[in-house]
């Protein structure tokens, strides 16, 4: 059913662009043999502007001949002379961004090398949905899909970082919103976008937390285009129906439902830890459970010491989870464990809602979704943003990027392909349509629930903070020891918190 | 060798035993050639031995064409023949020289200089990622074909040096002593004595050689960034996807990409028997 | 002899040796001294901070659960991985010197595994050692197990800690020890029939003629496989990312996962170089001493 209004949004959009929407801007004829300046004073009310109509016109000229090629700024504009006008939003941006000792990036054409670590299924549809609106306005330049696998970044961060050491990044790539930017030392190897988001008004339409989380020394470096929800509990509506069971609001109900199960020889608890986050992911959610959001928050930033009995309760109920969960769940991801539930096999799981998009892709929809028990009203939240690095080969083509990675359009193409919801929150009732059950569910909590960051998709804390606190959960699968891991999470916030402050 | 003594039973067990040791060699090539041949909805982790209902052939061109979201292997075979060949041949050459020089034309250190030469090999790669990207960078080799085929030249000489060396040193002095009073200079010698015996060095050589570039994935992921340039190895990598993985066709592709060096081995693996034999690897 | 070389011919060979020399130097040499240096720099955030803080990465090093447990990982899958290895591969050289109807058939089988990338075979091995669960029935060898009545062998594998790495050091021997039956088998080719008929002349057994006789002579490609398989084994990685991961309670990490790891994701330069230089600590007391023996064994020659 959700396909139908995905194909009607994909008509509008298809719409819109032929209209010329998509192109933004308008024709120009000269009128009489003038300069660039006097243009740009007329049409966009401010002769400074005449690089970025250089740079529009050049840009059009690549694929319509027809327009004027600009070669220089002083450059006489003769009569009769077709030029492209951009929009006015689009110029500001230009000129925001645009260095003058660069004055390749009046040429147009050009490449956008976008690194990312989507490489398949939803992940991919939703990128490629992307490209293609982005190829709509900027026809000229040639899109580079440089992505890589392996979850959640694993390869790709070790491949990007020597490429910023060594000052050759690509135009733009993946970044997590929040703490996960300090891994790149964003104040030397990237643009801040501050100015953009000003300009393009995102200010506005995205929601505060959001932009708290992507405020890192007072600046924005990402623009992000989706946002998904960690806490959540997904369950098999088969075998709950069956044994008259509903969701669990607590620990008390959902370790009741587990013992119902265990003795009916079902798997009540289905996890998998091949890729090594999941099951810190799942502590993560135990955590926000016992500490609340405030709490919680007040972890990574000092505020709450994790000596607190929050810590301990959080460390003893997955503890107590380990005795109901699927013996197999080391060699299992996510996706693996998830087949527990398609197979009927296994009742519940929590694992953040790109779950989603999986059960949809594999044709499964006798589930039903909660919040994680005692988490009601909290929203978990992680995001993706790309950036723009501060060497970036082709800047103005990444800034055009960026712009259509924030821009409505784009964000209900890429986010009713991957199974998120979109980070701005202007759409209206009709372009919610476009979204399936969960989606729209998902986009009324984040409006009125309480929103925590993520800390294993790097958003509450820096990337080595985040490492630490991973190889401690794993290490207590095996242990289970819960003072020393207490000690040993301590140890790494006040690490952390003393590498934050230097 | 006990002829004529064969006891019938002790020659069935000495058969039984090769045949079971074959198949736990074969049982993981069952699995890929199994699972590739399935269509995506039969492939399941709980019925991997059972052979595939329909033969389907899909997984294959998938993993070679492309499906949606991802470009196919095609053009990453062609990259990684691209940087194997060339840098099997420099490294080897290289090896070849170097080996020669070292066995025949020792000098004061020349046996400290094979040592440190030598060590080369057993770095762990990782360690050294930066500087060679940020040498690459300098020298404009970076994100390309060549870079890659430079790093693996240049971390190759130490393996391709130690097989030469070993194998010219089977060569007898004589056999140069008399050239050099001939006429020979040094590079006489190489070309008129040791080139034409080099033969079964150059197989060894150059099949450990082609085996380790070509299912090298370190270098190939930090150097080669385009996609446009990347070898095979990566793009199987890419192939798994972040969470949603097909299998049959990750299978296909692992297949496929393990071809080349497969038939090197099942077709050459005599020439690396006899290489052995003629003392290239004798410690 | 040698000393009536001309000097013409001295410069030959140094400029035959010198582009090698040059690649090595910097490519070998001069990264490991950058290595060596930011080991014990302070440089712990993507940007480089080269401050100088001695043995202090070192020390953290050891102190550092997790590299604990990959230190004694590393140890137990070298074990196994050599002992596992040299066994099979003797033993299937041994078979195969027999006059075996197929020899080359069998070799061949025997040798493949070894024209495989440690991703793939990190990746098949995954599928094949995965226990299943008692609901969703089992998989991989356990299922195999099963349907040949063996199932009380089944085993967690990777999945249980107490396993962990032992299973990985099963994937490994399946790749390399058919190169270590090419050796023995080319070694044992080449032991002249006389000296074992000899042996059996002067009333030895079989089973004396191989430990008297063969084995001795075969102790340099023993040596040599157990440098070529002991560097292998503390390099590994590749077969760690692409089968288990760092696995339960780190059962399965090892040094160079850590190091990737630490490197790339907690952005901690300086750790991950004091780590690589660890490794290169324990391949140099495997390697060192043997090249220099082997080396100067050949001068006395």
């Amino acid at each position: 059913m959700w396909r139908k209004s995905y194909l009607v949004g994909l008509l509008a959009v298809v719409l819109l662009s032929w209209l010329g929407w998509g192109q933004a801007g308008h024709e120009y004829v000269v009128p009489a043999t003038t300069t660039l300046k006097a243009i740009a004073q007329e049409t966009l009310g401010d002769a400074a502007y005449a690089p970025a109509v250089m740079r529009a016109t050049n840009a059009k000229s690549l694929a319509d001949p027809t327009y004027l090629k600009i070669r220089t700024l002083d450059m006489e504009i003769p009569e009769g002379a077709k030029l492209w006008i951009p929009e006015r939003v689009w110029a500001e941006a230009f000129m925001a961004f645009w260095d003058p000792n660069r004055p390749e990036d009046l040429f147009g054409g050009g490449k956008l090398v976008v690194g990312s670590w989507w490489t398949a299924g939803g992940e991919a549809e939703g990128l490629n949905a992307l490209f293609e609106i982005y190829d709509e306005y900027y026809p000229d330049v040639q899109i580079v899909n440089a992505t890589i696998a392996g979850g959640a970044g694993f390869v790709f961060r070790a491949v990007i970082k020597p490429r910023l050491i060594a000052g050759d990044p690509p135009d733009t790539f993946q970044l997590h919103a929040g703490l996960e930017v300090e891994g790149y030392s964003p104040e030397t190897y990237l643009t801040p976008l501050d100015e953009l988001f000003e300009i393009m008004g995102w200010t506005e339409v995205l929601p505060k937390d959001l932009l708290d989380l992507l405020l890192y020394k007072g600046h924005f470096w990402g623009v992000p285009v989706n946002i998904h929800r960690a806490n959540v509990l997904w369950y098999d509506k088969a075998i709950f129906d069956k044994y008259g069971i509903t969701p669990p609001e607590n620990w008390d109900e959902f370790f009741a439902i587990c013992e119902k199960l265990k003795a009916e020889g079902v798997v009540p608890f289905v996890m998998g830890n091949a890729g090594g986050w999941e099951a810190a992911h799942l502590f993560e959610t135990i955590l926000i459970s016992t500490m609340g959001a405030e709490g919680y928050k007040g972890l990574w930033t000092g505020e709450t010491p994790w000596t607190s009995a929050g810590v301990t309760e959080a460390l003893e109920i997955l503890k107590k989870i380990l005795d109901y969960v699927n013996p197999d769940y080391a060699a299992l991801s996510w996706d693996g464990a998830g087949e527990y539930l398609i197979a009927h096999k296994g009742a519940m799981m929590i694992m953040g809602d790109w779950t989603n998009g999986w059960f949809m892709a594999k044709g499964y929809e006798d589930y039903g979704w909660a919040p994680v028990p005692d988490t009601g009203g909290i929203f978990d939240a992680l995001s993706d943003t790309f950036c723009l690095p501060k060497r970036a080969p082709n800047p103005i083509n990444a800034l055009g990027w960026l712009m259509v990675c924030g821009s409505k359009e784009g964000q209900i193409a890429f986010n009713t392909r991957k199974g998120s919801i979109p980070a701005r929150t202007d759409l209206t009732a009709a372009e919610k349509a476009q979204f399936n059950p969960y989606l729209r569910s998902c986009m009324d909590d984040f409006a009125r629930d309480a929103i925590v960051p993520s800390v294993i998709h790097g958003a509450a804390a820096i990337e080595s903070w985040v490492t630490d606190f991973k190889d401690a959960v794993n290490l207590f699968l095996a242990t289970k020891d819960v003072a020393g891991t207490q000690r040993a999470l301590v140890e790494a916030a006040e690490a952390a918190l003393a590498a934050m402050k230097g | 060798m006990t002829v004529g003594r064969r006891i019938p039973w002790q020659r069935a067990l000495l058969y039984i035993v090769l045949v079971g040791f074959a198949a736990f060699y074969l049982m993981p090539v069952y699995v890929l050639v199994v699972t590739s041949l399935k269509s995506f909805a039969e492939v399941n982790l709980y019925r991997m031995w059972d052979l595939p209902h329909s033969f389907s052939l899909e997984s294959f061109k998938k993993a070679l064409i492309g499906g949606f979201g991802y470009t196919g292997l095609a053009h990453n075979f062609v990259n990684s023949f691209y940087v194997a060949i060339p840098a099997t041949l420099a490294s080897a050459f290289l090896g070849s020289l170097n080996g020669y020089v070292l066995s025949k034309w020792r000098f004061r250190g020349s046996n400290t200089l094979f040592t440190l030469l030598l060590f080369g090999m057993f770095i762990p790669y990782q360690s050294i990622l930066i500087p060679l990207v940020q040498t690459l960078m300098k020298i404009g080799l970076y994100g390309s074909i060549p870079g890659l085929i430079l790093a693996h030249t240049v971390y190759g000489i130490p393996i391709t040096t130690l097989i030469f060396r070993n194998y010219y040193a089977t060569v007898p002095k004589e056999l140069v002593e008399a050239a050099r009073i001939d006429g020979a200079g040094v590079l006489g010698v190489y070309t008129r004595i040791m080139l034409p015996v080099s033969m079964p060095g150059f197989v060894v050589v150059m099949i450990w050689q082609f085996t380790s570039i070509w299912n090298d994935f370190l270098f190939a992921v930090t150097i080669a960034q385009n996609p446009a340039v990347q070898p095979v190895t990566v793009a199987l990598n890419n192939l798994a996807g972040s969470y949603i993985v097909e299998w049959n066709v990750q299978m296909a592709g692992s297949l496929m990409a393990a071809l080349p060096t497969l038939l090197v081995y099942i077709f050459l693996g005599r020439y690396f028997m006899r290489g052995l034999l003629a003392g290239s690897l004798k410690g | 002899m040698r000393r009536r070389r001309l000097k013409g011919e001295r410069l030959v060979t140094l400029l035959l040796l010198l582009p090698s020399v040059i690649a090595v130097g910097v490519f070998v040499y001069g990264f490991i001294g950058w290595t060596g240096y930011v080991s014990m720099s302070n440089w712990n955030q993507l940007l480089p901070d080269y401050t100088f803080v001695g043995l202090k990465n070192f020390f953290k090093l050891f102190a550092h659960p997790r590299f604990q447990i990959d230190l004694r990982n590393l140890a137990v899958f070298t074990a196994l991985f050599l002992t596992g290895s040299l066994a099979i591969g003797f033993l299937l050289a041994v078979l195969l010197d027999r006059k075996v109807r197929g020899e080359g058939f069998f070799r061949t089988i025997y040798l493949y595994p070894m024209s495989l990338s440690f991703i793939v075979t990190g990746v098949v091995w995954r599928w094949l050692m995965n226990p299943g669960s008692p609901q969703m029935g089992s998989t991989g060898i356990n299922l195999l197990l099963e349907k040949i009545g063996l199932g009380f062998l089944k085993s967690g594998w990777y999945t249980d800690p107490r396993v962990g790495i032992k299973a990985v050091a099963v994937a490994a021997i399946w790749q390399m020890s058919g190169y270590v039956m090419a050796m023995y088998l080319a070694g044992l080719r080449g032991i002249p029939e006389e000296l074992r008929e000899a042996a059996r002349v002067d009333g030895a057994s079989e089973w004396q003629v191989y430990r008297y006789v063969i084995l001795p002579l075969l102790r340099p490609i023993t040596l040599g496989a157990v440098i070529i398989l002991g560097h292998i084994s503390l390099k590994i990685y590749d077969l760690i990312v692409a089968m288990t991961g760092p696995g339960i309670g780190f059962s399965c990490d090892v040094p160079a996962y850590f190091m990737w790891e630490t490197t790339f994701h907690a952005n901690r330069f300086a750790q991950g170089a004091a780590i690589a230089i660890i490794l290169l600590l324990m391949v140099s007391l495997l390697i060192v001493p043997y090249l220099i023996f082997s080396v100067r064994r050949e001068a006395e020659v």
